[in-house]
């Protein structure tokens, strides 16, 4: 609950920033640099004059944006994958399989990064990196959940009754597929989130002057002995939203998974 | 047991060919010229046409693979196009200190880990349980370089206890480490309690309690030890995380690592160095899974691989 009030809030705030914040948060104004916080910016004043809420605020905007972007990129390739991955099997199976080690090989963050090195930087290639280096998992996913419903009575029913592939797959398969789904992609926007502001720190994400979380937190980097607001509200942002999503993300998995609430009930011995 | 040691061992070998072949053709498909990219806008048509020819780059892509495969197994990675060093000596200089700071946190996360995790299962939905769980919530949250700046902040600059950066004691090491840990420090934490709830209601650990052992022989002795075989996993899992949580919290803390080494890489678009860092990265993640499932077969006495 807590969590989805928090990501409200957060929705809400990106929704409303120009209204907010008429004045625009990449403009800089040198007559009010590395203030820090006030009444009058709540949350002090970059290198460049620019009030640092304004810039929370739009940076959401931006982050959410390619959280969002980012996981459905993942879910757009991966869950068709596997759902023709597990559901024929076979050759194509196997290949994607194999495939999917070969990615997973690779530590995920390393993997996006590789690709931001090859795609170069901006917010497309950042959605792009993210989102490709997130497939591999809904892959694996999705594919040990049709393995499972494949061989269900009411699949082969179907089957019997002369239901297309197609419509088995969409109709009777794929419902399966959406609680873990969920739940997966609930999470994945966090670590999707997480994984750009690393790249934006590392000044291998969005480009300034575009506010985006991480890339403030790398500019904050600099000034980190003097004005120690800079680094410290942009990564608050970034840890507050992340929590936000693992909170919902979690709640899901227990109101879903029927596996947790055994332990509810039970008293262990001390 | 050899047998299957001796099969996992041969199936790594395609694995490792297949990360080569994906680094490989990443990297080749960057846009530009790599020859260009060497000598700069200045040089004659002549001149590149001479350094592509030299470093392969005329050749057919499967006959470059081929050469880049055989030069890999002598230990050859090219040369930095930034330094003119070769690659590999580059890593090299850099190995230690990164698996320095990724043993240093794999070994916090599984004691940390670990011990939170039976505290809050053998304590589970009491104010302890709340608070570790809670903890660890807040752990996978954490961005790990926002982490980093902000233990610099209070205990390099506020306190003065610990150097903001650097390499070299084991001072340095202290605020690295933690950072780079809390993220797996709390994952291993979670798996841990849900591991030993699971194993907490077997029949054996009620036998254990009904034979009138102590609480300290059923917890270690017979839940925990079971309760591990999941963790191992996942702690192998985390050494991946922690290799890309290394990229960054070496960049917080200057710490001369592969993964400063690789950042650097990219932004000067020296591609040999972001191929040869990217492959000693990926290799040895597979190998630590490799290790892993070894031990896994080892630990538990229910597998028999034939």
């Amino acid at each position: 609950m807590v969590g989805l009030v928090v990501l409200g809030a957060l929705l809400a705030a990106a929704v409303a920033a120009p209204v907010l914040f008429p004045e625009d948060p990449t403009e800089p104004r040198f007559e009010r640099v590395l203030r820090p916080p006030s009444s009058e910016h709540p949350l002090g004043t970059d290198n460049l004059g620019r009030d640092l809420l304004a810039r929370v605020v739009y940076g959401g905007r931006v982050s959410l944006l390619i959280g969002v972007l980012a996981v459905t990129l993942s879910l757009a390739t991966g869950v068709p994958v596997g759902l023709l991955s597990g559901y024929y099997g076979g050759t194509f199976d196997l290949v994607v399989q194999r495939l999917v080690d070969l990615l997973l090989a690779f530590p995920g963050f390393l993997l996006a990064l590789t690709l931001v090195a090859v795609l170069g930087v901006g917010v497309t290639n950042v959605v792009v990196a993210v989102g490709l280096a997130a497939a591999p998992g809904y892959v694996r996913l999705v594919r040990a959940v049709v393995l499972s419903a494949r061989t269900q009575t009411y699949v082969e029913a179907a089957r019997g009754l002369g239901a297309s592939d197609l419509r088995i797959l969409w109709r009777h398969v794929l419902p399966n597929c959406v609680a873990p789904v969920v739940v997966q992609s609930t999470l994945q926007l966090g670590t999707a989130i997480l994984t750009a502001a690393g790249l934006g720190f590392l000044g291998l994400g969005v480009k300034p002057p575009t506010p985006e979380w991480g890339t403030m937190l790398g500019e904050g980097q600099t000034y980190l002995f003097s004005s120690w607001y800079m680094a410290t509200f942009p990564g608050l942002a970034i840890f507050l939203t992340v929590l936000a999503f693992n909170l919902v993300g979690d709640g899901l998995r227990d109101a879903l998974d029927p596996r947790m609430q055994r332990f509810a009930t039970e008293e262990v011995q001390p | 047991m050899g047998l299957y040691v001796l099969r996992r061992l041969v199936l790594a070998v395609p694995t490792l060919l297949g990360v080569t072949v994906v680094v490989f053709a990443l990297i080749r498909v960057i846009p530009g010229d790599p020859a260009r990219l060497v000598l700069g806008l200045q040089a004659s048509e002549a001149e590149v046409q001479r350094l592509r020819s030299e470093l392969g780059l005329d050749r057919p892509l499967p006959a470059q693979y081929a050469r880049f495969v055989a030069r890999l197994i002598r230990g050859d990675l090219g040369r930095s196009i930034a330094t003119g060093e070769p690659v590999a000596r580059e890593i090299a200089s850099r190995f230690g200190p990164t698996v320095q700071l990724a043993v240093a946190s794999t070994v916090l996360a599984t004691l940390a880990g670990i011990s939170v995790g039976v505290l809050s299962a053998t304590r589970v939905y009491s104010w302890v349980d709340y608070v570790a769980m809670g903890v660890a919530l807040f752990g996978v949250s954490l961005p790990v370089f926002w982490l980093g700046l902000m233990l610099i902040l209070l205990f390099a600059v506020q306190l003065r206890w610990l150097p903001a950066g650097g390499y070299g004691t084991l001072a340095h090491l202290v605020l690295p480490t933690v950072t780079l840990a809390a993220f797996s420090v709390a994952i291993v934490a979670r798996m841990t309690r849900s591991s030993m709830l699971e194993v907490l209601h077997q029949d054996y650990v009620r036998t254990a309690w009904a034979k009138g052992l102590t609480a300290r022989a059923v917890v270690l002795r017979h839940a925990l030890r079971n309760a591990l075989i999941p963790v191992i996993t996942v702690i192998g899992l985390q050494f991946g995380a922690l290799l890309g949580g290394a990229i960054l919290t070496e960049t917080v803390f200057a710490w001369p690592g592969m993964g400063r080494l690789l950042v650097g890489a990219i932004v000067a678009r020296d591609y040999p160095v972001v191929q040869g860092v990217v492959l000693v990265f990926a290799g040895l993640f597979t190998l630590v899974n490799l290790a892993v499932d070894l031990l896994y077969a080892y630990v538990d006495p229910r597998i028999h691989y034939g």
